[in-house]
């Protein structure tokens, strides 16, 4: 049994213009201590998919409309609400791009991480303070004891996402949700946390959840991946068989447009020419079709399942890219 | 072949004060542009990359003189940006032009995109209003985008069709130099391959030179002739493209290309990352900036800020670095 399983998961949003159906339909599955990547651009709905596994979704004007996300067997959707702060934190932890906004502001790291330490594990005082130096320690933050007492302006980026990342590891997750953890920072600073995050899988087991819009760092670091585009999963599969023989035009598309090293200026950068849909009123069929170069009748008419097209390897696509010779 | 430099920079600083207190006196001096100078060829694409704070949009800006320099010349054809007069600094902007990373706060929500491109045409009163008519739908076309539109507002357009805009009205006066400050980074990236595209087009149709600024190494990469790096207000490697990307000379080059993550699983590296973050410019470190961070630090690094000096290769191609330890990479 795989640790999180959602499925068909359906989230909306009431606007002034409509209704925005920003995960449509949403299927995929996260193995214990396994780091599953979901790639897409902006507006795809991986955001959201990770807020409403979470129950974050604020309602109004955002709401669940139907799905299952199973935790272990149990549909978070299902239980009470007084039960997700049990889970929230407990066993699934979640860190977002911008740490500032999960940090309080006007409250030292040491009282924050503090609190959690009071709540979760009854633990105060001198014995709080040796948990907290030791775990800062741990994600790599130098001179541990003197930033307990500093306020989180006073840190940079970088460090305030390894805060975040020490306090979401404190209780010992099954589970870690990253929503673009590493966007906001340089890219020295963004290695020093992908590796502390690879680091922290292998030593305590922790699954992982990275969102992310940069292939790179999908390459780098996850074992699975699921790519969505305009509320949908297109593909999803291991990390090797994505890059290797990807089978969604949508995922040929994003993965071409990478600029590679060594590619220059004479040959112009392949793009994916047209406009994601408007998901107030998506179109009928598949929702690429419009920008799709292979895209033929069916394809704007009936919208593609997904479905397995070899072992693990799921696309929707009425006609999915040939594997090519190996 | 020697190209003719059409912009010099020479010892170009721009310091910040720090003020605090009840008096507002000032306490300290942020350092954002200690010392650059470099030139910029006719035709050319130089990249200007490097992390958050390095100074490399305040270098921009202040080449463009939207900040004052505290110290240093912009020389564009022999007239002098840093000390120009307003009068001469209107004729020079025509020039020299700037495109921004998110045309949105660059272009005014109350009037039609229209509008905003045939603004600088008003403002130097180029041409009679069929002129300016006429020039606008030129730009909207030699942008990509349909003159149709022009009756539109900015907020009715995606991303990377509001730096379509940007680009357009950049252009209107005809510039010969193009700073551009992280044009595609607020873009996804299938549309960013459609601007970049479009940037190297418009160079090839009408001769531009750019100084292209950004922190992402790809596209500076792919867009540049050559690369300037900056660390901490400096520039610490200078040099030809293919030069920085295959043999970088300074340590810090070597981190950064070494911390851009590729897009290959099969090329996953298990490398230590470069330990530890930029230091603040109010109190750069002493000597070479770099030297707390870096691997190969020795006493003079400590001590004394290190020069831009020539890299042997084979041949004097114009690749500079500032480390006292280069010899020995």
């Amino acid at each position: 049994m795989a640790l999180l399983e959602v499925e068909d998961l359906c989230t909306v949003f009431h606007t002034e213009d409509g209704v925005v159906h920003a995960v449509d339909g949403v299927s995929f599955q996260v193995e214990a201590g396994k780091i599953l990547g979901i790639v897409g651009e902006s507006g795809c709905g991986k955001s959201v998919t990770a807020m409403s596994v979470m129950r974050l979704i604020p309602d109004p004007p955002g709401r669940i409309e139907s799905g299952r996300v199973l935790w272990k067997g149990r549909d978070l959707l299902a239980i009470d609400a007084d039960e997700m702060p049990q889970i929230r934190g407990r066993e699934i932890a979640m860190i977002f791009q911008d740490p500032m906004t999960s940090l309080n502001p006007v409250f030292t790291i040491g009282k924050q991480l503090g609190e959690v330490l009071d709540r979760r594990f009854d633990l105060r005082g001198a014995a709080a303070d040796e948990r907290m130096v030791e775990v800062l320690t741990h994600v790599g933050i130098a001179d541990a004891e003197q930033r307990l007492s500093q306020y989180p302006h006073e840190l940079s980026g970088g460090m305030k996402q390894r805060i975040m990342i020490a306090m979401a590891l404190m209780c010992r997750p099954d589970l870690l949700i990253a929503d673009e953890p590493t966007t906001a920072l340089d890219v020295t600073v963004q290695a020093q946390i992908l590796h502390l995050m690879k680091q922290l899988q292998q030593e305590f087991g922790t699954a992982i959840v990275l969102i992310t819009h940069d292939m790179g760092v999908v390459a780098e670091t996850c074992d699975d991946v699921v790519v969505m585009y305009a509320g949908k999963v297109v593909e999803s599969c291991g990390v090797f068989e994505l890059f290797a023989a990807p089978r969604h035009p949508y995922t040929r598309g994003l993965l071409d447009s990478i600029l590679r090293p060594g590619r220059l200026k004479d040959t112009p950068v392949p793009t994916i020419e047209g406009v994601v849909p408007s998901l107030l009123q998506p179109p009928a069929g598949c929702r690429f079709a419009d920008r799709c170069a292979r895209a033929v009748a069916q394809c704007h008419q009936d919208e593609p399942l997904l479905a397995t097209v070899s072992d693990d390897h799921l696309v929707a696509c009425h006609l999915p890219l040939e594997v090519p010779p190996s | 072949m020697k190209a003719h430099a059409l912009v010099e920079v020479r010892n170009l600083r721009k310091h910040y004060p720090v003020r605090g207190g009840v008096f507002g006196r000032q306490r300290d001096t942020v350092r954002a542009v200690e010392d650059v100078s470099f030139l910029l060829h006719a035709g050319e694409t130089l990249g200007l990359v490097g992390e958050s704070g390095c100074g490399k949009s305040t270098l921009g800006r202040t080449l463009m003189r939207l900040e004052e320099p505290t110290t240093g010349d912009v020389l564009f054809e022999g007239r002098n940006l840093a000390s120009a007069s307003a009068a001469e600094l209107f004729t020079l902007r025509r020039d020299v032009q700037m495109i921004f990373q998110d045309p949105y706060s660059s272009l005014n929500p109350r009037i039609t995109i229209g509008e905003a491109v045939r603004e600088p045409l008003d403002i130097h009163r180029l041409g009679s209003a069929d002129d300016r008519r006429a020039r606008v739908d030129e730009l909207f076309e030699a942008v990509g985008l349909s003159p149709k539109v022009q009756e539109r507002y900015p907020h009715e357009f995606s991303g990377g069709q509001r730096q379509r805009v940007g680009i357009a009205r950049s252009l209107a006066l005809r510039p010969r130099v193009i700073v551009a400050d992280e044009p595609v980074s607020a873009l996804d990236v299938s549309v960013q391959g459609q601007v970049l595209n479009l940037l190297v087009q418009l160079q090839r149709d009408l001769g531009l030179t750019y100084l292209f600024i950004s922190h992402d190494l790809s596209v500076v990469e792919y867009l540049s002739d050559r690369v300037a790096v900056m660390y901490l207000g400096r520039i610490v490697e200078i040099g030809r493209r293919r030069s920085i990307f295959s043999a970088p000379a300074h340590p810090y080059t070597r981190a950064l290309l070494e911390s851009v993550p590729i897009a290959d699983p099969r090329k996953r590296r298990d490398r230590v990352p470069l330990q530890g973050e930029t230091p603040s410019a109010v109190h750069p470190p002493s000597g070479c900036a770099f030297h707390p961070r870096c691997p190969l630090a020795a006493a003079v690094c400590r001590g004394e800020v290190p020069a831009l000096e020539s890299v042997r290769t084979d041949g004097d191609d114009g690749h500079l670095t500032a480390c006292h330890r280069h010899e020995e990479i």
